[in-house]
């Protein structure tokens, strides 16, 4: 099959392990995207990838060539990637043609122009070809070493954090652009990033990548967001409310009716993680799993509020819930409000040690 | 927006994929840092040897007074060197005086002048026939020289002096630096706790500047250790004169070799004292924003001595032996010495040339492969390699005879085996030999230097070249070499101007009757003939200016507040 294929990657820095066992896969024309916490080696796998990092344990191949296990590497210049770097890492004392047609050396010289001119094209700098990188702007340089990275038509393309360095306005509009050009050449694409909205964005399929070095799970974004695996994948794409308490007769008992389970035996604690958009709010007339609730503030956010609520009645009495409305919310002319759980945006997971 | 994938597969060319000879940086590394370690291996191997017992009586006879004498010329070299640089230091970066702003560049201006030149100069006027005595003499009637006392210039004393007034700039470079980087805040914070300036500058500005200061001396005792014109044209029985003299005189290599070892123990102290400096140097930088240093305006009485005080010491170490040998040069000038000196400064700068190129290009091979490639054996290469800079070059010059003698006997011998040819001594005593001794002697400088400027090329850079399909060497010649060009050039010309001024390896490498710029100044200055020489000196001097151009020019650049 066409694409990356990484199998079993083990990879330490002496005795701290960064990466435990990794594998997975790129099909040709999908973005697949490595998400996890600063630190926990998602930049060292794609260096691996690339070559720049020395493989220690695994095999990687692409386009069903194998270019690294242990013993026998491929040079970095030898595989057919491009690779974006976080800072770009255009080179300074060339201009921006220059820069887009280095990876252009076996074609002829009127061949390569022609090609850098084109992919300048298509990120919209040819007039800015014969200008230096310093002279660009921070979006302008991110295209440029867009554009240089697939220049060359590679059979993979690697991208470290790419937005990280675009301040958030221009960074929406850069994401877009980019997703629709890669989605054009039809290059197996890995990106490594921390941010969940991007990681969502982007790709066809996400792969959480845990502190441990390990995957803890790998679906596409929508199944990621709401079936999460874990606790800790659910916590890394925004805040959640929580409930928690011991199970009877399989299920857990709250306000807004009873959670039930088929693999949390009784008497085990059990967590029900809700989104906050998984807490609904209404005025009108009571239903089935609804429950009264008291609002202590709103906070408007633009397309959305931000509502601190306190439970009245049932098990949970007392305890305080935030939820996310539509729009704006007024608790003065909210009148008695009703609270209920969407039952897609809760997670249930019994109660490991450690867990708060 | 349309991107064509239309041609048949990646547009870049499938290369050859492995390479067993990839590793020829590798390769490279271990060969250029074999070579330039091969000298000192045998000098220590040589030390060892039983020869002759001359061990024995060299330490009954010449070797304590050399010990004494050594330790003496260190110890005032040292002292001298920080007393000057430190204060120059700290009148330029802190305090505001007229003149200020020369002086900041002035003041390295006695680095061009070989200490050698000026101890020739200095002898030519201070000796009790020279114009000060002369004019003592004058003027209080004394008749001869038990009529009043003299300091003797050809002396320890005299040895320090010289060696201080041209080496201290190392200590003030460095202190320089040191000060320029502490943070004003903490130099502020000791002043609103009630410090004065002086105490603040002794318990606090020192202190944190300590490492960068004992670098500096660790330099100019390198060179003290290194230096023969000056001990030399003395009479003054250091280790350095000592292995010359074992040599040329008694012609005794092992002898030699044995008291070069000797003054390998003396670097090994030096170069250890410098390398503890260095890691200490990197705890001092207590961070926090830099901010343009404050300015203490001097007045009067005080403003007068500091202006004094720089411009005495830039006159004594640069300006007056300058005049002097100006003078010399006008009143003797001769157009058939001329052309014989033009020839001889041909032959410094092929020389130089030849050695700053090889040092330039072993550099590079070394400091990029270990980018590169890094692990602890190539590592440990480029230290060994740049180990020579730190060790004199008379002992360097011993062990490269020795080697060559035993490649050109290996080579003979083979020869004359296989083809019934005697090639004789290929390799000794050849224009080879010298540059070979340069190489070895400034690999050290061009290396560090080298790597500096490959220091400040961010690894990103690389990654991005190798992943567009260029090889390393590709990405060496594309990438790296045009980003720190500066740093080669200066690299190149640090070698260059460092080889026109060395004296001690090119007496003994070079070829029969061959003499460059630095050796003809040697062999007349010596004989009294300052006159003669003088126009050579000063060819040595104006290049040397060179480097303290460049120096001057970083130092103009570098905005308030930056180290440069």
């Amino acid at each position: 099959m066409q694409g990356l294929h990484i199998h079993g990657i083990h990879h330490a820095y002496g005795e701290n392990a960064v990466l435990d066992n990794v594998s997975l896969t790129v099909p040709a024309g999908e973005l697949v995207c490595l998400l996890g916490p600063s630190g926990c080696g998602k930049t060292t796998l794609l260096r691996i990838a690339a070559g720049l990092e020395k493989l220690q344990a695994g095999r990687i191949a692409i386009d069903e060539t194998v270019v690294a296990e242990p013993g026998s590497e491929l040079p970095p210049e030898a595989r057919q990637i491009g690779f974006m770097f976080q800072d770009y890492a255009l080179f300074p004392h060339l201009t921006i043609c220059e820069n887009v047609s280095f990876g252009l050396f076996c074609l002829s010289k009127r061949a390569a122009y022609d090609r850098a001119m084109e992919m300048l094209s298509q990120v919209r700098l040819t007039r800015q070809a014969d200008d230096f990188p310093h002279t660009l702007s921070g979006g302008q340089q991110q295209r440029v070493a867009l554009a240089r990275a697939l220049a060359p038509a590679p059979r993979l393309l690697l991208l470290d954090e790419p937005f990280s360095g675009l301040d958030s306005g221009m960074r929406a509009r850069i994401r877009e652009e980019t997703l629709t050009m890669l989605k054009q050449t039809n290059v197996a694409t890995l990106m490594v990033t921390h941010d969940p909205r991007e990681a969502m964005y982007m790709s066809d399929r996400i792969k959480v990548l845990g502190a441990n070095g390990q995957i803890l799970q790998s679906a596409r974004p929508v199944d990621i967001y709401y079936k999460p695996v874990d606790e800790y994948v659910a916590r890394l794409f925004g805040p959640v409310n929580l409930i928690r308490g011991p199970v009877h007769h399989g299920g857990l008992e709250s306000s807004f009716g009873v959670f039930k389970t088929d693999d949390i035996s009784d008497g085990v604690n059990m967590r029900v993680l809700i989104r906050l958009e998984g807490v609904v709010l209404h005025n009108g007339n009571a239903h089935q799993g609804d429950t009264p609730v008291d609002v202590l503030s709103a906070h408007l956010l633009g397309d959305s509020s931000i509502v601190h609520i306190r439970v009245r009645e049932g098990p949970n009495r007392g305890a305080e819930f935030r939820a996310r409305v539509p729009g704006s919310f007024d608790p003065a002319e909210s009148g008695q409000v009703w609270a209920r759980v969407d039952r897609r945006c809760a997670f249930q997971y019994y109660e490991k040690a450690g867990d708060r | 927006m349309t991107v064509q994938r239309t041609m048949a597969g990646p547009i870049r060319g499938r290369r050859s994929p492995w390479r067993p000879w990839r590793d020829g940086w590798t390769v490279g590394t271990l060969l250029v840092g074999g070579l330039a370690v091969s000298p000192i291996l045998a000098v220590t191997y040589l030390a060892f040897t039983p020869g002759d017992d001359i061990w024995r009586h060299l330490a009954a006879t010449v070797l304590p007074g050399y010990i004494a004498t050594t330790l003496q010329l260190m110890a005032g070299v040292g002292a001298g060197t920080l007393l000057i640089g430190v204060a120059a230091a700290w009148l330029v970066t802190m305090c505001r005086f007229p003149g200020r702003r020369i002086f900041e560049w002035g003041m390295l201006l006695p680095m061009a002048m070989p200490a050698y030149v000026i101890a020739y100069v200095y002898t030519d006027i201070l000796e009790y026939a020279g114009p000060v005595q002369g004019l003592l003499r004058d003027l209080f009637g004394w008749s001869g020289r038990r009529d009043y006392w003299f300091p003797e210039i050809r002396s320890v004393g005299g040895a320090t002096a010289m060696l201080t007034l041209v080496l201290y700039p190392y200590v003030y470079l460095l202190a320089r630096a040191a000060f320029l980087a502490q943070s004003v805040g903490v130099l502020e914070a000791s002043r609103s706790l009630g410090r004065g300036p002086w105490r603040s500058f002794f318990t606090v500005a020192l202190p944190l500047a300590r490492p960068g200061i004992v670098i500096g001396i660790s330099f100019a005792l390198m060179e003290t250790l290194n230096d023969f014109g000056t001990v030399d044209f003395f009479a003054v029985n250091t280790f350095t004169q000592g292995i010359f003299d074992v040599w040329m005189n008694m012609n005794n290599i092992a002898g030699a070799a044995q008291l070069a070892s000797i003054l390998l123990l003396f670097v090994a102290v030096v170069v250890l004292s410098e390398r503890y400096a260095r890691r200490k140097q990197r705890f001092h930088h207590t961070g926090g924003k830099i901010q343009p240093l404050p300015a203490y305006p001097l007045h009067s009485g005080r403003a007068v001595l500091a202006t004094a005080f720089c411009a005495a010491t830039v006159l004594l170490g640069f300006g007056l032996p300058t005049l002097v040998l100006l003078a010399y040069a006008w009143r003797y000038f001769d157009p058939a010495l001329a052309m014989e000196i033009l020839g001889y400064a041909g032959n410094s700068v092929q020389l130089s040339a030849l050695a700053g190129v090889l040092a330039v290009l072993a550099a590079i091979v070394i400091a990029y492969s270990v980018r590169i490639k890094g692990g602890l054996l190539l590592k440990a290469v480029g230290r060994l390699a740049a180990f020579g800079y730190a060790v004199p070059g008379a002992v360097l010059a011993v062990g490269v005879l020795y080697c060559l003698g035993q490649l050109d006997n290996g080579l003979d011998g083979v020869m004359r085996d296989r083809f019934g040819v005697s090639t004789g001594l290929l390799f000794s005593g050849t224009i080879a030999a010298v540059s070979f001794g340069y190489l070895v002697r400034f690999l050290g400088l061009s290396l560090g230097t080298v790597e500096a400027g490959l220091g400040k090329i961010t690894l990103g850079m690389d990654g991005a070249s190798r992943s567009l399909g260029r090889g390393a060497a590709a990405t060496m010649r594309l990438v790296h070499l045009p980003l720190m060009r500066g740093s080669v050039l200066t690299a190149g010309l640090l070698v260059f101007v460092d080889c026109m001024k060395e004296l001690p390896m090119t007496i003994i490498l070079r070829p029969f009757n061959f003499q460059t710029l630095a050796t003809f100044v040697h062999q007349y200055a010596s004989d009294e003939q300052l006159g003669e020489a003088a126009l050579a000196a000063l060819s040595i001097v104006a290049v040397g200016i060179l480097p303290v151009v460049l120096l001057s020019l970083v130092i103009a650049k570098s905005r308030p507040g930056e180290v440069p």
